[in-house]
């Protein structure tokens, strides 16, 4: 095995880090994983400790090493996927983070970002940055930060402490850290921040000023796909070559490099991704717009994103909350074991309904209950459920851009679940597609880095490693297709209105 | 009828006991409770700790039930279950190998494809999942069927699938025991023509067979000379079932 070379991925997640090993086929050589805390210090807080996370990071890194039995040698490159918009900010002097990282979730910049709006106004972030004002972005938090911690603002602007999101925190410190790290973020990562400008992929002034973020703190924005820089003692001389945000590589890792790929990953919840080419495109469906990915000195290519809150984890409440399974993957032994859902639907609109409704007065429902049901009934519901607010994200992206939809390449763990990928082909219509390896957030990752090190020659390259793993075409016909779409609206409709006033959601 | 066994009956009684409220016991309730010699008793409650069907309370040395009794009724394996386990590896052996997996689990005396993976040469293949094998034709069958100490192979009877079909019992038992030895079996043109397979055993937590992963196509890419298959082949499935076998917590070895 010394001869031949590897690309290590890095996958820093929500819950956990991991790391994969790849070969030139994108096949996995070996894996290690590793849980980190997550601190709840308040309802609707979220924090993350930043060293536990570099820790995990070193020994996840070595004990996929070990697994293969490989050394630094063997490693061409390693890259970086991250969970995004998480925020950290460290003493460039010490390396030591000056709060616990924030994390996505994390609600305290709600009012904050009513704020922005008031100040600034909606319509100029969404045309600048294509975010709309949530309270998930990074740049947000970062003020948030400068604002609530003990003369933050003014170590800032002497340039004492580094602002990065999770990509960014790596990256420092495998290339040297407070010997010399560099401070730099991905285009994708950036693109999650509200502070970058989607057409000129730098920080945006105006807004920069608006908001009063020093631009000392900011990391410079590079591309996808390069070498940031050699790893120094740990992984020594291993080039950091590549980096995205974790949807951003999944799209990667799927190949979806044609305008009109559309790829959807089935987690907790769903990100739906369609490649719109070189130039970004405004939703006016409820869809974010941001930066797919970019190669080098390639121009950027731009994506169109849609979320969905509840997909995998309206399993797991099926499983945690009422008890009807004992493990997720159980939900397709019970829901297979009748033909239909028997006329009931589930809107899993815990906490409002996103794309392409964004209503947050609505909260879940199951209609159509009668004496008949059963639970292996509402357990199909449940998995239909996925399969048609799927269908509602795909539907507001065609109606932006006039794609026509040939096939959905789905990733993610739900893809085991055969029952739920034959779902989807009859809910929308097309062929679904899962591909070889269903691990695409990492191996994305790892295309970045390799790219950037000639370990695969170009974008064609990687296509040539793309395989269908399996495929589920549509087994029902027009008319049922549409009844079942007609019911599942109506039971959306019934989902809506149903929180009366701001305060007593929950 | 045969008699029935005291001793059997006795740690049934005393399960019963431990399993009828939240509290512990000691052995000298649970004598008395039974009307049991207090040497008899725990007798059975040495045995029945040393098998994991009891735990001792170390402090107060009473009894309660153990948590390998409490896992005995549902260690059964979901097949999704066994899917979601298996396939990343199932992915990475399709890649290496360039051909078809499959995993297959017993169903009916036949072997049920519970998972599939596309031989990565993009041509048109259709999902096999749900598709039920014959046992003795195929390689994961037979590796099921070694694994199986309740199935005879010189009392079922053996269709002809193909013209290489094993039909003859003693012979089958033969290759029967020579996969139980060598951890995989393989299939050379006896379920389908022109096809082989090879295939190795998939273990969970408690070291039992729940299923075998294999590869699958044409015989000219799996064997020279039609009657070995190449042992590259063999070594990258044997690799695959250890892996998911690992994920399963089965012990290394």
């Amino acid at each position: 095995m010394t001869t031949m070379s590897y690309i290590a991925a890095i996958d820093q997640g929500t819950t956990s880090t991991r790391c994969i090993v790849f070969d030139v086929n994108g096949s996995i050589v070996s894996v290690a994983q590793k849980e980190h805390e997550q601190f709840f210090p308040h309802p609707g807080l979220v924090e993350h400790d930043a060293l536990e996370i570099w820790a995990n990071v070193q020994e996840v890194v070595q004990g996929a090493l070990d697994e293969a039995a490989l050394t630094t040698a063997d490693i061409a490159a390693i890259g970086i996927t991250n969970q995004r918009e998480t925020t950290v900010v460290w003493d460039k002097a010490t390396g030591r983070p000056v709060y616990n990282a924030i994390v996505w979730q994390d609600t305290r910049t709600d009012s904050l970002v009513k704020q922005l709006g008031e100040m600034v106004g909606p319509e100029r972030f969404r045309e600048r940055t294509g975010l709309p004002l949530a309270t998930y972005f990074a740049g947000p938090k970062l003020l948030w930060l400068l604002d609530n911690v003990d003369g933050l603002r003014e170590r800032a602007e002497s340039g004492e402490v580094l602002f990065g999101t999770i990509d960014t925190w790596l990256i420092w410190n495998l290339t040297g850290g407070v010997q010399g790290g560099r401070h730099v973020t991905d285009v994708t990562n950036a693109s999650r921040t509200m502070l970058m400008n989607l057409e000129s992929l730098d920080w945006d002034e105006t807004i920069l000023t608006r908001m009063n973020i020093p631009a000392a703190v900011l990391p410079v924005i590079v591309s996808s796909s390069e070498v940031y820089g050699l790893c120094a003692g740990f992984l020594e001389g291993v080039p950091v070559a590549g980096a995205l945000g974790d949807q951003h590589a999944a799209l990667f890792g799927q190949t979806a490099f044609n305008t009109g790929d559309i790829k959807s990953t089935y987690g907790t919840g769903s990100f739906l991704l369609l490649n719109t080419g070189s130039k970004p495109v405004q939703s006016r469906h409820g869809l974010i717009t941001t930066v797919a990915y970019k190669i080098g000195d390639a121009p950027a290519v731009y994506a169109l994103e849609g979320s969905i809150a509840v997909t995998g984890a309206l399993v797991q409440w099926f499983r945690d909350r009422m008890g009807i399974i004992s493990k997720a993957s159980e939900i397709e032994t019970l829901a297979a074991s009748v033909d239909d859902n028997g006329g009931c639907y589930f809107v899993p609109a815990f906490s409002g309904l996103f794309a392409p409704y964004w209503r947050s007065d609505a909260r879940g429902v199951i209609a159509g209950l009668t004496g008949y049901i059963t639970k292996a009934h509402i357990a199909r519901a449940v998995l239909e459920a996925s399969a048609w607010q799927t269908r509602e994200v795909v539907d507001a992206m065609l109606a932006d851009t006039g794609v026509e939809l040939s096939e959905l390449k789905v990733d993610g763990g739900m893809t085991a679940n055969n029952l739920l990928m034959q779902l989807l082909a009859d809910a929308l219509d097309v062929t679904v597609v899962r591909p070889m390896v269903a691990e695409t957030t990492s191996l994305g990752a790892a295309y970045a880095a390799g790219l950037a090190v000639g370990f695969w020659p170009d974008l064609d390259s990687l296509r040539a490693n793309w395989h269908r793993a399996a495929q589920w075409s549509p087994a029902i016909d027009e008319e049922r297709r549409a009844h079942e779409y007609h019911y599942w609206k109506k039971a959306v409709q019934r989902t809506l209105g149903w929180v009366e006033n701001e305060e007593s959601t929950r | 009828m045969p008699g029935r066994i005291q001793s059997v009956e006795r740690a049934a009684a005393i399960l019963n006991l431990l399993a009828s409220g939240n509290r512990r016991f000691g052995v000298v309730e649970l004598s008395r409770f039974l009307d049991l010699p207090k040497g008899t008793v725990h007798g059975i409650l040495a045995t029945l700790q040393h098998i994991g069907f009891v735990e001792q309370d170390r402090v107060t040395g009473k009894y309660q039930l153990g948590a390998s009794l409490l896992h005995l009724g549902n260690s059964y394996l979901d097949v999704n279950e066994l899917r979601t386990r298996a396939i990343n590896w199932a992915d990475s052996l399709a890649s290496r190998s360039r051909e078809a997996v499959q995993i297959g689990t017993q169903h009916d005396g036949k072997v049920l494809i519970v998972h599939h993976v596309f031989r990565p040469d993009d041509s048109a293949q259709s999902l096999q999942v749900g598709v039920l094998l014959p046992s003795h034709a195929t390689a994961l069958g037979k590796v099921l069927l070694a694994n199986d100490p309740s199935r005879d192979p010189a009392e079922e009877d053996w269709a002809l699938v193909t013209g290489l079909t094993i039909t003859d019992p003693s012979r089958l038992e033969i290759e029967l025991a020579q996969v139980l030895v060598a951890g995989w079996a393989q299939e050379i043109g006896e379920a389908v023509d022109g096809e082989a397979a090879i295939a190795a055993p998939i273990r969970d937590d408690r070291n039992l067979v729940v299923g075998a992963i294999g590869i699958r196509g044409a015989i000219e890419r799996f064997s020279y000379d039609r009657q070995h298959v190449r042992p590259e082949l063999v070594a990258l499935v044997q690799d695959a079932a250890r892996a998911v076998s690992r994920d399963l917590g089965a012990h290394r070895g």
